[in-house]
């Protein structure tokens, strides 16, 4: 599947938002949070195989997590759903790619994101006496408090 | 048989980098492990939010000091895309060049610690002395031995001379000779293939389904490999093969990155062959405008991929770094398991792991005067330590 028909697949099938075949092997949409699971699940089916990476962004008033999958052919679609500041939560997709729960652990860690059903484990990558509610990679952190 | 709970690190003679498992023996056998990660986490993707884009180069840079090539390159060819800044042909044969001549120090640096992980440390010596070989070449280009600060937004920032060329051919047809042997060592060296052969399992599906990457994944059947598939500086400009096997143990993984050394050197002399004239890097604009970008990279460990968001000031809105260890690591407790306890080192060392890479992300200090510790209070800090972890060390 090349990026043009990844590009409609998501736009015509996944009613995603915002599709964009960026460049060759590059496409980006925008999926709601409430349709995550199925459009990560609907893609796997069409081969995009595997997730290369994570990754979570603090936009100020929320937050944006883009999943960055990719197939055999070198293509690769950054999907984006958005979060409000309060409370963040995404669903795991760890039942749909096991080997994606240290990423996911990261959200966690850093942005203090929930991810919903991500296997229990130790914490990464932050150590295990650092402090609840410290959030590094938040835009408003500006370093653990002298105590 | 009880099972027996068995910490290995964070610091330990088996391991070269702070990584910490939790082995769960029956016997001899490893019935489950459990990683614990993060002491090399320094807090990279933050800081690069507080520096400009060039700062950034050199951060990066410094996330690993083997792989360093690899993370400026992903890194400026993200720049470079957002920016819409095309880099002189040569500078991507130069890029290239530099790229391949890092798998070279890697794979022989990991063929060197593989020897030294399973007794055969005649092995060690050789590879790390041919291994200087690269190094000296890679200092004669770039001034330096690791962390060589060629790239730049826009091109490279030192040429390659005839000279220059002469010497990197030269030493090519050397390595190539001694990699040659280290083939005919691990064919036909019967104790070599016994020690590493169903060592340290990864099923084809298993490897798919965990997201495996490098020679790792390539061991196991499957021909992922980014040069190929999403090629980028100057790889489709030349014929290569991606090396796989069928073993899908540390034994595959040691062929796969040995043939692979064959092939970094064919793709060197077909560079170094038509290296294109001209200039070597383009003006880039001071500020880059807002806008995103994923770049991939296949580096010596397997792909890296960094996510770079500006908006149009000097310091990047976000970057985002996945290191290829941390794509393996979800494998590591599927190859340990089963395995006997003593093939530990072996197995860790066959994914080629780069904690560095992986943890990249610092515990802040505080005003000093913790700063030293007395024996005691160590010996108390680390009976809690694994207390936490359900292991009882205090009368003892």
């Amino acid at each position: 599947m090349n990026s043009q028909v990844l590009a409609d697949f998501l736009a015509n099938e996944l009613e995603a938002q915002k599709v964009n075949a960026v460049r060759e092997r590059r496409v980006a949409a925008e999926i709601p949070v409430a349709k995550l699971t199925e459009a990560i699940e609907a893609l796997k089916e069409k081969g995009l195989n595997k997730i290369s990476a994570i990754t979570g962004l603090d936009l100020g008033d929320g937050f944006e997590v883009i999943y960055h999958l990719c197939n055999d052919e070198g293509v690769l679609l950054s999907l984006k759903t958005f979060l409000p500041r309060e409370n963040p939560s995404v669903p795991s997709v760890t039942d749909l790619f096991p080997g994606v729960f240290l990423y996911e652990r990261e959200l966690i860690d850093l942005l203090g994101i929930e991810v919903e059903g991500t296997p229990h484990g130790r914490r990464y990558p932050l150590p295990d006496d650092w402090p609840e509610g410290e959030y590094p990679l938040r835009k408003d952190w500006k370093g653990l408090s002298k105590e | 048989m009880a099972r027996i709970k068995v910490p290995i690190g964070p610091q330990h003679p088996a391991l070269k980098e702070p990584e910490s498992f939790n082995l769960v023996l029956e016997g001899e056998r490893i019935i489950d492990a459990e990683v614990k990660l993060g002491y090399n986490h320094r807090g990279i993707e933050k800081a690069c939010e507080s520096r400009n884009i060039t700062q950034c180069i050199y951060l990066i840079e410094r996330i690993c000091g083997i792989c360093s090539h690899s993370h400026s390159t992903t890194f400026v060819q993200a720049v470079e895309e957002i920016a819409g800044v095309e880099p002189p042909p040569r500078a991507l044969y130069i890029r290239t060049i530099i790229a391949e001549l890092e798998r070279i120090h890697s794979h022989l640096l990991w063929l060197g610690v593989a020897g030294h992980e399973v007794g055969f440390d005649t092995l060690f010596m050789y590879s790390w002395r041919d291994r200087e070989t690269v190094m000296d070449l890679l200092a004669l280009i770039t001034g330096n031995r690791i962390n060589y600060g060629m790239n730049k937004v826009g091109g490279v920032r030192r040429d390659i001379d005839s000279e220059q060329a002469r010497l990197i051919l030269e030493s090519i047809d050397l390595l190539t000779e001694r990699t040659e042997y280290y083939i005919k060592v691990a064919v036909n060296e019967s104790t070599l293939k016994v020690r590493l052969a169903g060592v340290g399992k990864l099923p084809r599906e298993t490897a798919l389904s965990l997201g495996a990457v490098g020679p790792t994944v390539r061991a196991s059947g499957i021909p992922r490999d980014i040069r190929k598939d999403d090629p980028y500086a100057a790889y489709d400009q030349v014929d290569f093969n991606v090396i796989t096997n069928e073993y899908a143990d540390v034994f595959g993984r040691t062929l796969v990155r040995i043939y692979e050394l064959l092939e970094s050197y064919q793709i060197i002399r077909a560079l170094i062959q038509n290296l294109p004239d001209g200039p070597i890097a383009v003006k880039a604009p001071r500020k880059i405008p807002a806008g995103e970008a994923v770049s991939r990279y296949e580096a010596p460990r397997g792909e890296n991929i960094h996510y770079v968001r500006t908006n149009g000031s000097e310091f990047p809105e976000r970057v985002k770094v996945r290191a290829p260890t941390l794509a393996n690591l979800a494998s590591i407790r599927e190859m340990l398991k089963g395995g006997f306890l003593a093939d530990f080192p072996i197995v860790i060392a066959a994914i080629d792991p780069c904690f560095s890479c992986a943890d990249r992300m610092i515990r802040l200090s505080g005003d000093g005067k913790d700063a030293l510790w007395d024996w005691e209070r160590l010996r108390n800090y680390s009976i809690d330590w694994y207390k936490l972890r359900g292991i009882d060390f205090s009368n003892r």
